[in-house]
């Protein structure tokens, strides 16, 4: 950049655009969402009765809920390709256990832990063994899901409503609008890590840490266990998930989270969490979660071959990513 | 400094000696000996389908002392690795290939192993063209798909049908996914209006099986032939349309899922139809009337059978033969019922269970 461009004032709306997306970074994802939503209702307008709503919020509980623990591991500049393994590994523990006469919450209790002792393998292999995050969790998204698939064979189980492990499918109605404790569980995850990440000395240790490790060292912070500590905590998400995911299908289902790896991925990504780490909000892969299955179910309800959402997803990623470096390209 | 990024010189040294063993290991195993190798290559293991397959033919292959080998795609569509897998077989001198393709991206490669001699037979689906594989054991799709085609319509008894169709992808042309799908309308008697393609189907019109009526279709949606893609799938059928009371889907875990969507939504009195008879569906949503009809299959049959066939071959028999203007041996399909419709041939799930698959 020669140096006249740097002294050049800028304009100032786009300066003050600038600003307020450096502030916050979930507003551009926000507003594609409402825009989506005025585009799909005008389409058809069956797609904003509350009915629709609600289902809308349900499919997008799991990966939502997944999306919260990938965005802590990417906002330490690290990535986990084995989220989805995690989660429906520890699902087919649940479902197995149950269903073989174990007490509902232990197997809940058992899968839960089994999660976090996944991601706790994946944490000790990134900070212990420096082993780069990428590489680690390709390599244990393998195993987990062979491990998976050699536990169920293959199998799905079916379990009872009504039970611990099924009561996150159990719903609350308002009027024709219903919620699923699944879509209140992720929506509490949510809240309590976004204020964990804004308000607690954790939190701050973790951007601290994503954004420059070194001079967050030299700041004091311990970056190898805050670094530990958020793969770890990613894996109780996991295993929160999962019991979400129990609680929409009312079982399990080995190829259950096939795509849920990278659909997490392009949830924090499209809701402006920096790759590079350091940067970002939790409450954008909320944002990013939902606009990906607005997509997919108003194209349905146009009747639009659902290539056509893929393809969208794509674009957005990459507007994502593009809008990310022009909003870094300046720290105001 | 941090040290820890050195590897300490023993771990190294450690790391390198398992290697080379690893290696040695790997040498030895491949033996040459005078048994028939078969190689079985499977779709994928993560459905009861295929493992239930994987078991029928070791049961077999320890019967007629072949060796087998077992290999499969990591998802469904994975040729990849089933062409890996085609390679392997070569390499190894097996005699046989019995392989349930993921796509026709592997036929080039069995091609090349039928070069080489190996007898390839392919199960569960016919490839295109079927003078790809020496022989197909297969179940007639098309065939499963009519019969519960059949028994919606006659079920309807004249009635308005409002149809959603959970198929299997859309984002890739499966043998399966269309046969199935195409056999369902045809059993309607609605024509798909295409050979090779879903949803080309008239959106609305009449159907002509059972006493006829009207008919429309809602909606085409992918379930990845899982029971969350089988839910989703569900869902947004019903929010395009909540009239729906016919419900094609591509297999169990799919109708698994569809169900539980009409359940949440209260839509009772809605057919679901399905194809696959595995003992857990059938002995559990099929016993229950849940599903109204479920077309059964008998993979473990088509491993089983395919792995003496090779045997026997090998051992100086006979090829075995196709039937008179088919182009694979079907082993069987048959509809499965709790709710016997009159003129509609079919069994009980107490009868089916007999011969189910799976756990």
């Amino acid at each position: 950049m020669a140096v006249e461009e740097i002294l050049r004032p800028r304009p100032t709306i786009g300066r003050q655009v600038h600003g307020v997306l450096h502030r916050m970074p979930a507003l551009s994802p926000l507003v594609i969402l409402v825009v989506a939503c005025v585009v799909f209702t005008v389409a058809n307008p069956r797609f904003v009765r509350p009915e629709n709503l609600s289902i809308l919020l349900q499919q997008a509980a799991v990966v939502g809920s997944l999306a919260v623990g990938q965005t802590l591991v990417i906002l330490t500049a690290g990535i986990d390709l084995s989220v989805g393994a995690i989660m429906v590994m520890a699902t087919l523990v649940m479902g197995k256990l149950a269903t073989s006469g174990t007490p509902s919450a232990l197997a809940f209790g058992i899968g839960f832990v089994l999660a976090v002792f996944a991601a706790l393998v994946n944490g000790l292999l990134v900070t212990r063994i420096k082993l780069p995050p990428f590489i680690v969790t390709l390599g244990t998204l393998s195993i987990f899901t062979a491990i998976t698939l050699i536990y169920a064979h293959g199998q799905t189980m079916s379990l009872p409503s009504g039970t611990f492990l099924t009561w996150t499918g159990a719903t609350i109605s308002f009027g024709r609008f219903e919620l699923t404790i699944g879509v209140i569980m992720m929506l509490l995850l949510y809240a309590g890590f976004a204020y964990a990440l804004r308000q607690t000395a954790w939190g701050r240790h973790l951007y601290a840490t994503g954004d420059d490790p070194e001079a967050a060292r030299l700041a004091g912070v311990r970056t190898g266990r805050v670094l530990l500590s958020a793969y770890v905590v990613a894996g109780a998400v996991f295993g929160i998930a999962a019991w979400i995911l129990v609680g929409r299908i009312n079982g399990a289902d080995p190829n259950a989270g096939l795509n849920a790896n990278l659909e997490s991925i392009t949830a924090v990504v499209i809701g402006g969490t920096s790759l590079f780490g350091g940067r970002g909000a939790v409450v954008g892969s909320l944002i990013g979660a939902l606009i990906v299955q607005v997509f997919e179910n108003g194209l349905a309800l146009m009747r639009i071959d659902p290539n056509y959402q893929v393809l969208a997803v794509g674009v957005l990623v990459i507007a994502a990513v593009a809008a990310d470096q022009w909003i870094r390209r300046v720290k105001t | 400094m941090d040290k820890s990024r050195n590897l300490p010189r023993r771990t190294a040294f450690a790391m390198a000696a398992a290697l080379a063993g690893s290696l040695i290991l790997t040498a030895c195993g491949s033996g040459a000996s005078d048994t028939v190798g078969v190689s079985l290559i499977l779709k994928t293991l993560s459905n009861p389908y295929f493992v239930s397959m994987q078991s029928d033919a070791q049961k077999a292959a320890t019967a007629q002392k072949v060796n087998l080998t077992v290999a499969a795609g990591k998802t469904d569509g994975d040729t990849q690795t089933q062409i890996t897998a085609i390679d392997n077989a070569i390499s190894r001198g097996d005699q046989g290939i019995l392989i349930t393709t993921n796509g026709d991206a592997v036929n080039t490669e069995l091609q090349k192993a039928r070069k080489a001699g190996i007898f390839v037979i392919a199960l569960d689906t016919v490839p295109t063209p079927p003078s790809t594989v020496d022989v197909t054991y297969a179940t007639d799709n098309e065939q499963a798909g009519k019969l519960i085609g059949q028994y919606a319509a006659t079920k309807l008894n004249g009635a308005k049908a409002v149809i959603a169709m959970l198929d299997l992808f859309n984002n890739q042309v499966v043998s399966v996914d269309t046969s199935r799908d195409h056999g369902f309308l045809e059993g309607m008697g609605i024509d798909p209006g295409n050979k090779t393609q879903n949803g080309q189907e008239a959106k609305a019109g009449r159907y002509t099986g059972g006493k006829g009526g009207d008919y429309t279709i809602a909606c085409h949606q992918p379930t990845t032939g899982a029971i969350p893609g089988g839910k989703t799938a569900m869902e947004n059928c019903l929010s395009a349309n909540g009239d729906i009371n016919v419900v094609y889907t591509i297999n169990e875990p799919a109708a698994d899922g569809a169900l539980q969507a009409l359940k949440a939504a209260n839509k009772k009195n809605v057919l679901v139809l399905t194809i696959d008879g595995s003992c857990k569906y059938v002995n559990g949503l099929v016993k229950s009337g849940d599903i109204a009809a479920d077309s059964a299959q008998y993979p473990g049959k088509m491993a089983s059978v395919g792995v003496q066939a090779i045997a026997a071959l090998a051992r100086g028999g006979k090829k075995p033969a196709l039937p008179a203007g088919r182009n694979f041996i079907d082993t069987g399909t048959a509809l499965v019922t709790a709710n016997p419709l009159p003129g509609v041939t079919s069994q009980t799930p107490a009868d089916a269970a007999k011969a189910c698959w799976g756990s």
